[in-house]
Formats: C-alpha cells, structure tokens, sequence
C-alpha cells in the first residue's frame, strides 16, 4: 500500500486520500477568445508520463486539504511534497514541472497573459 | 447497427500440413508430438515494411492479421517490445460482450462479437469461445430502473439483452446469494447471452500464427526507442534493432501510448492505470456463466481449468508499475465473498496488474494523427479485450485507406476537440 506524507497531518495510508490527478493545469481565463482546440486541451488532454510525475492529492479521510506531489509512476517513490500554488524545488519534480509541454499550451499561455 | 456481411478476411493456413486439426493430433501422436511445426518463425526486422504495427498484443496481431488477409498487405510487421501477448492481452479476466449504451459503442462492440463467433474457424486455432451469458446485477431499485433503460437501448441495436429477476437470477446461477438481509442485495439484472469468455493466450497465438502464415513478421524482444519524421510525414522507426523503413505506422501499446505519443510530439487524453485480476484455487465446476456488479464492482467467472477468476476497477493513481494497490483486490473480495458465501473459504492463488490507457469518455481511440502514416489505437482502459477481433478490423481498414470506416470514425482523437463524446463510464466503468 502506498504511503502519502499529508504536510499537515503527516504519513498516511493511500486509503485516506484521493487522488486529483496532474498538477498545474492552467484554466484559460480568457475562454471566450481562445479556440476550441485550445479548451479541449485544457480540459482533456493529460499528461501520462512514465517516470517523475507532478500531481495533485487530498487528504480526504483527514485533513481534506489538497497538496501537490512529485511521485515517480515506476517506482511508486514519492520524491517531494509541496503546496497548492507553489512550484517543485528539488532537482527532479522542478525539471519535469520546466520540461512539460503543459508550460507551452495555449491555454497557460492565456492564464499568464490575462 | 453493424451490417452482418464482414469481409472476415479469407482464412488462414490452408496449407493441409500445417492445419490443426483431430486428424493432425492423431498424425503426431504417431510420432510423440515431436514433429509439430512452430507457430510462427522467428523474424527479424527487415530493412523496410509498407506498414509497421507496434505492439504485440491481441489488439496489435488482430490488425496485421486483417492487413494481411482482407487488404491483402503482406509485408508488415508487428513489433514487439516484450513477449506475444505478454502484456494485457494475457492480464485480463477474458470477458466478451457488446452490451453498450450508446450506437457508436454497440456498432463496434458487436462488430467484435460478429468476428469472434466463427473467429476459431477463421485463424484454425482453438480460442476457447464459450458464449456462456454475462449476467450484470443490480443492487437497488435505481439502478435496476437505469439497466432496463439500458437493456431497451441495447435491444434497440438488434443486440440480445434481458432483464431477470432475483428468482430467475438464482435459477441461472444457484451458487449465488439472493437473501435481501445482505448489505447490497440482489435486485435484479440483465443478461446477455451471447456474452462470454476465450482464452486469451490462445487469441494472441492464433492471430500471430495466421498472420505468420501470411507472411506478416513476428518480431519479439524489439523495443521501439524513437520514431523518424520528415516534416508531419513518418518515415521509419528506430528499435534496439535498428532503423526500419515504413511510411505506415500503427501504435497499439495501450498503457504505453502516452510514452509513444510523446515520441511523436503529440499528446493524448489518457491515464494509464493498474487494473488488477486474481485467481483462486481451482475447484470443481460451481459457475457457468460470467457474473458482474458494477454497484459492489467486482466481475467474476471460473475458468474451464476450475479457478475462479476475479477482477474490479482500476487503482486511483497513475502507474507503469505493474502491480495494484492493495486496497482494489481486498475491496472485490470482500464484494465477490458477498455474492457468493462459499468463497469465503477459497485461497488465492495469483495476483497481478496490467497498465491500462484510460479515456476521459470511457472509449477508445482509433484514429489519424496530425503526422501522415500515424496512427493510433489506444484508450481501451479497462475493456480491450472483448473488442479485439473488431478493433484489429476497423484500425486495419484504417491503415490501409487513410481514412476511418464508419465504425471507426466516432473514435477520432477530434472528438476531444469537439466535444462528441462517447460517455460509456456506465457500461465500461466496470465490467471486464
């Protein structure tokens, strides 16, 4: 079973959390300029890598607060943990977080630029 | 609905020899069944394909096997990075049905079932077919409402669906708890009779020995590492084996998509996930049919070998791994424990998991790329296997025109553009 480290209340069980799937999707603000294409992006495409993954969880049986996790999708190792609205520090979760086609979308490209 | 004349292809080994048959079983008992042929050659790459499928599996076998015998294109490969059907093809619970919602899932959900009834014939190759009746059990008053709305929809598409009550329920399966004092009762359910199981290894095998038999390339142990453009136009692939040639390229790596997606530069909507299955140990024959319960999730059936075999959802994280999470397994025994109170008793005997590409929508994904000579089938998730006959058909008629048959054209990555979704979390939510 998998062990998460919630930065509030500490080591718990998988059972206790649910997880939300990739970390630092950018909703497009501006949605009524941007292309269908775009939004579709947004909204379906994922990223699946195999390897370093950023991703979000919720300590849903504890704290139910949400927290960000770098986790490797072989190895199951969780390789950093930080919070909502901040980006990764250590070398692996910050080179996959730069690395990312999801930086270059149009859709975060009109978040940043609202 | 689907027409009933599909061009199955015409047939594989008619070569008198080589053909499996009660006759050759005598013809080599006569020499201790040390004269059999191999069911297929060892192959190594060539230097150029006019088509090149990745991925070994019954999905990726089942489209060289149509290549090669309905659109007469013979010199192909299929590349495989492990075994033959070593990966989800050979980790399934082997469940067949085509008892969907919606007319774009009932469309190639039974064209598959049409191709696997006679599919034995077709390859010469015994895949175990046993049309024994899947039976989806309700648990409550809403959710047997919803199934009869499903079963109308179903039969709607000229697909055999009924509904059966707790009684006729217990008739069909005597071995299975109907009391109404437990937490999730019977209620009801639907049956489909034309549902079933095969032997997966054997679906695998029988397609690469026919497609074999062609002249189709068999290449295990060869690990696609990139993929060669000029322009958006694909013009080979690079593998631990060197660079081949092909200006056609199908990928069918299911939860490996997204990872040759990317070799590609495009991106896909998927999530690969572990679905896990586990096998108890043999017993004698106490179930003929196969039962599944999308409320307590779990599905069950008893191989002919007398395992029971066990399967549920899939883990709630994304993983290449492997292996489950312990939480999935422990949840659809307790479901399956329930259901049927003698499996209390029952020990386990295996356990494994299979990383599977799930999509947003629940369907799969057939479709052209941006890049010329891309293509791809993928995003089965939980629910592959009873579509392999019909998702090597429609990818190879893909292939080999350019262009998505009818049945294939609903599946087009565009869908996520457009929002023409096929929502089947109902029906493929589950039950596999």
């Amino acid at each position: 079973m998998l062990q998460l480290p919630c930065p509030y209340c500490g080591p718990r069980d998988e059972l206790e959390f649910s997880c939300g799937g990739e970390a630092h999707i950018s909703r497009p603000l501006a949605n009524n300029k941007i292309s269908d294409a775009a939004f579709g992006e947004y909204l379906f495409l994922r990223d699946n890598p195999k390897g370093v993954f950023l991703e979000r969880w919720r300590h849903a049986s504890g704290c139910r607060r949400w927290f960000n996790v770098v986790r490797d999708t072989v190895s199951h190792d969780i390789l950093e943990v930080y919070a909502m609205g901040s980006k990764p520090r250590r070398t692996a979760g910050k080179k996959a977080y730069n690395n990312s086609w999801r930086r270059t979308t149009a859709a975060e490209a009109a978040a940043v630029n609202k | 609905m689907v027409a009933s004349d599909i061009d199955r292809g015409h047939g594989a080994l008619n070569d008198k020899k080589k053909r499996y048959s009660a006759f050759a079983l005598a013809r080599n008992a006569a020499s201790y069944h040390q004269d059999w042929q191999r069911a297929w050659r060892k192959a190594s790459p060539k230097a150029s394909y006019d088509a090149v499928i990745i991925g070994g599996g019954g999905h990726g076998l089942a489209t060289a096997y149509y290549l090669a015998s309905v659109h007469g294109m013979k010199n192909i490969a299929v590349i495989e990075k492990g075994w033959i059907g070593g990966g989800n093809t050979g980790r399934n619970t082997t469940i067949i049905r085509s008892n969907y919602l919606w007319d774009e899932s009932a469309s190639i959900y039974e064209h598959a079932l049409k191709l696997w009834e006679g599919l034995a014939q077709d390859l010469n190759f015994n895949i175990m077919f046993s049309q024994r009746g899947v039976l989806t059990i309700a648990h409550s008053e809403h959710e047997l409402k919803e199934m009869s709305r499903r079963v109308h929809a179903i039969r709607l598409n000229g697909i055999d669906s009924d509904v059966m009550s707790p009684a006729e329920i217990k008739k069909f399966v005597p071995c299975i708890n109907i009391d109404q004092s437990i937490r999730y009762p019977v209620m009801g359910g639907f049956v489909q009779q034309r549902g079933g199981t095969a032997r997966h290894d054997a679906v695998a095998w029988g397609y690469a020995r026919a497609a074999d038999d062609m002249g189709v390339d068999i290449i295990q142990n060869c690990e696609v590492t990139g993929l060669r453009r000029k322009g958006r136009k694909i013009i080979g692939i690079d593998t631990n084996m060197g660079f081949i040639k092909t200006n056609k390229v199908g990928c069918v790596v299911a939860g490996h998509s997204s990872v040759m997606a990317d070799m590609a530069g495009i991106h896909l909507p998927l999530a690969s996930r572990p679905l896990q299955a586990l096998v108890s140990e043999p017993i004698k024959p106490i179930l003929d049919t196969v039962i599944m319960s999308n409320a307590v999730h779990m599905y069950i059936s008893q191989s002919d070998k007398g395992e029971m075999v066990l399967g549920a959802g899939v883990d709630k994280y994304n993983s290449y791994a492997q292996r489950g999470s312990f939480p999935v397994p422990e949840h659809m025994i307790a479901a399956a424990v329930e259901l049927f109170p003698f499996m209390s008793r029952l020990r386990m005997l295996r356990h494994w998991g299979g990383i599977v590409d799930t999509c947003p929508d629940a369907s799969p994904i057939l479709s052209k790329t941006d890049i010329d000579g891309l293509y791809f089938n993928c995003g089965w998730g939980t629910g592959g296997f009873k579509a392999t006959p019909g998702s090597g058909h429609v990818f190879a008629d893909l292939i080999a025109n350019d262009r998505p048959n009818k049945i294939a054209a609903p599946y087009a990555l565009s869908r996520f553009e457009t929002g023409f979704l096929i929502d089947e979390h109902g029906a493929a939510g589950v039950a596999h």
